[in-house]
């Protein structure tokens, strides 16, 4: 058995903060690069005219992101140790940062934060460090890269930590670790450099393979929407007809009192079984079938909870909305929502402010015009109801997605909060 | 706490079949692309367990060029009818007989080119509107940014810099007729994964994968296996080497590697200190520096 375990993790900075070159320190430095990517660097970086590696060629892919050298989407990494097998949301800075970033970021347990040290705290870094407590990012590292062009200067890295901690007074974010680096010359990245002789902290790899992100799923609320219903119809599973999804949040064991919803129906989980066996347990985030003792008429979009410990269901939602859409969002149209396995019809009732990205100041006079990169708090009416937990308690089912029923694209996420946000 | 932890291969095969069972839901026509080459197989194996106990409900497709390996089509035959399962294949060769594309000659050629046309009337015909693949983002640079859902529009293309946000892993399923989806649950695997994986789960592999004594050719560097519909050019010569190979596609396209690795925990340790990456040995992706993004522009898998 291979005992190691996986941490996601996104990062996010300002244009020109040396970001590439960072994750393509951590490859470099942990072996993970092989020997034809680095000629491939060595060979274009020279024909390029550059005197160093430019590792941004390894997290460019697409030809148009080569030729303008900037980074237009977000893009995957891996590496892996001993310890951890790691994965990494490159967020570009420069187009599109907020729809990139909250891309990155959902599927992330850390965000990884570049400061220039010789710039300090920008404004861009405090959009950031908002938008990663608004997504529920609950494990901050921000490295002060750069320390070379400041002379290893141990007041500059103190200035941005307490510039940081100022504006995370605020924040909703509780585990931040600082860093001091320099990516270009691989310093307190993989290995410590006597020029921090002030840093005692551990280095960069030491922190991600080590920080405790285990207990951040809720084991506590157990919440099973149903992805498909399974009906062999073998002779060896003749009565079989078990409902198939990925536990959400708590835990499931067989003789739990459940309740599936929207009808109401009260009946116990009889057995949790995958194609290893019959198992005595099923957490977040495994992908198992369920069968319940009694035979309800159970489809795609219900949810099995416990009898016990229920979520909200309204037809009413209230959320803070990442925008991304290519249009505006129109208060008239109507748009599909999806929650969970569940997807209904939806319409914005009131738009009730926004939020000024800029100054992170609540904006609720005049005309809300809800563009692309906008973040705004709305009510919305449902079709029909969602059974739905706040965001804060649970990031898998305190979530939704906007679709635009015409052109079916994704327009926007929106954050389950019934309560009000501080600003 | 720690009681409800997965190692890192649980969790990728959660995660592999959460997105699988999705794309069940979410489509009507689904395929899973069959190539018999291990990424396939163990998707395969993944959604066997996403269907489990009831069995797997959609076809396999397989694009034959014609040149493929005998131990490939073998394995493909054995594998069907041992699981079940019903089999498609979309033939190369047919459709350069029908004059549907037009076959490269000369030193290099190769069909790999000519299956994105193939792949494209087979998906028209049978009016699929979602592809498995077992693609993985640490494979190639323009898979990196390749979503779980990726979108192709009623061409087949893809659209790299125009790609629907995927958010919390909430899939968005919806198309207009005659576009289809092109679903990738092994995204986040890396080649060590995989094979880890198969390890684990004991999935069986054609003996390609594994050393053994072939004749082969070098070209470039690269060692590739000797059939008799190869051109070889005046310089290149037959020998016989122990090779296995890393991945397994076309002939003409799909180079070896030296290798003493007969077992998968062999093949484990020689990834381990490899220090060319998977790809690196395939003729397909060294034409140019874009030849994996222009061909997946153009409908590719």
């Amino acid at each position: 058995m291979i005992e190691k375990d996986m941490l996601r993790f996104c990062t996010v900075g300002s244009v020109d903060d040396g970001k590439s070159t960072l994750i393509g320190r951590l490859l470099y430095d942990t072996n993970s690069l092989c020997d034809d990517q680095v000629e491939m660097l060595q060979k274009v970086s020279k024909k390029r005219g550059q005197d160093f590696i430019d590792f941004s060629l390894l997290t460019d892919g697409l030809k148009a992101e080569r030729e303008q050298g900037i980074t237009i989407d977000v893009a995957y990494r891996y590496f892996s140790t001993e310890k951890r097998k790691f994965i990494i949301a490159d967020c570009p800075g420069h187009v599109q940062y907020t729809r990139n970033m909250i891309t990155g970021s959902s599927s992330s347990q850390l965000v990884l934060l570049l400061v220039d040290a010789r710039k300090g705290v920008l404004e861009q870094t405090r959009r950031h460090l908002f938008l990663s407590s608004l997504l529920g990012i609950k494990h901050l590292v921000i490295c002060i890269n750069k320390m070379d062009m400041v002379n290893y200067d141990e007041r500059v890295f103190h200035n941005a930590i307490n510039e940081v901690k100022q504006f995370l007074v605020r924040m909703d974010i509780h585990d931040v670790h600082f860093i001091p680096l320099s990516a270009l010359k691989g310093e307190n990245i993989v290995k410590k450099s006597e020029n921090f002789s002030w840093y005692e902290g551990p280095t960069l790899l030491y922190l991600l393979e080590n920080i405790h992100v285990m207990a951040d799923g809720n084991f506590i609320d157990g919440r099973f929407p149903v992805q498909m219903v399974i009906r062999p119809m073998r002779e060896e599973f003749h009565d079989f007809r078990g409902l198939a999804g990925r536990v959400e949040s708590g835990v499931f064991r067989p003789g739990d009192e459940v309740m599936v919803l929207p009808l109401g129906l009260e009946t116990k989980v009889k057995s949790i079984t995958t194609m290893d066996g019959e198992q005595t347990e099923a957490f977040y985030p495994q992908s198992v079938c369920l069968t319940l003792d009694d035979e309800y008429d159970v489809s795609r979009g219900d949810m099995v909870v416990k009898k016990n410990n229920r979520p909200e269901v309204s037809q009413d939602l209230d959320v803070m909305l990442c925008f991304m859409g290519n249009q505006e969002l129109d208060t008239k149209k109507r748009y599909l929502v999806k929650q969970t396995t569940r997807e209904v019809k939806a319409y914005i009732r009131e738009v009730i402010y926004k939020i000024d990205i800029n100054t992170l100041r609540k904006v609720n006079e005049g005309a809300l015009r809800i563009v692309a990169n906008d973040i705004a708090r709305v009510k919305m009416r449902l079709s029909a109801p969602l059974f739905f937990d706040d965001f804060k308690k649970n990031r898998n089912t305190g979530v939704v997605i906007l679709m635009d029923e015409v052109s079916n694209e994704t327009i926007a996420t929106g954050i389950i909060d019934h309560r009000e946000l501080s600003s | 706490m720690s009681q409800y932890q997965l190692n890192h291969l649980k969790q990728l095969e959660a995660e592999a079949i959460y997105i699988i069972r999705e794309a069940l839901s979410l489509f009507e026509r689904p395929v899973l692309l069959f190539s018999g080459g291990k990424d396939s197989i163990t998707l395969f194996h993944l959604l066997k367990k996403s269907y489990y106990p009831q069995k797997i409900g959609i076809p396999l497709l397989h694009v034959d060029t014609g040149h493929n390996f005998q131990e490939t089509i073998s394995f493909r035959d054995t594998f069907v009818q041992k699981e079940g399962v019903k089999l498609m294949v979309a033939s190369v060769e047919e459709s350069i007989d029908k004059g549907d594309v037009v076959e490269e000659k000369g030193v290099g050629a190769s069909r790999n080119f000519l299956q994105s046309a193939t792949l494209m009337k087979s998906i028209e015909e049978n009016q699929f509107d979602c592809l498995f693949g077992g693609a993985r983002r640490d494979e190639e640079k323009a898979r990196a940014k390749e979503r779980f859902f990726s979108h192709r529009n009623e061409f087949g293309e893809w659209d790299p810099k125009n790609q629907r946000p995927e958010l919390f892993g909430l899939q968005n399923g919806h198309l207009r007729r005659g576009e289809h989806f092109r679903v990738f649950p092994l995204s986040n695997w890396t080649e060590l994964d995989v094979w880890q994986y198969i390890l684990e789960e004991k999935i069986d592999l054609p003996s390609l994968y594994f050393a053994h004594e072939r004749r082969v050719f070098e070209r470039q560097k690269t060692i590739y296996a000797y059939e008799n519909y190869v051109q070889l050019s005046p310089e290149e010569e037959i020998t016989i080497k122990n090779i296995r190979f890393r991945t397994i596609g076309d002939v003409t396209c799909t180079g070896a590697v030296e290798s003493t690795a007969d077992s998968v925990e062999k093949v484990i340790e020689e990834i381990k200190m490899a220090k060319v990456t998977e790809r690196g040995t395939r003729m397909d992706d060294q034409r140019s520096e874009t030849a994996m993004e222009d061909r997946k522009k153009q409908g590719y898998f």
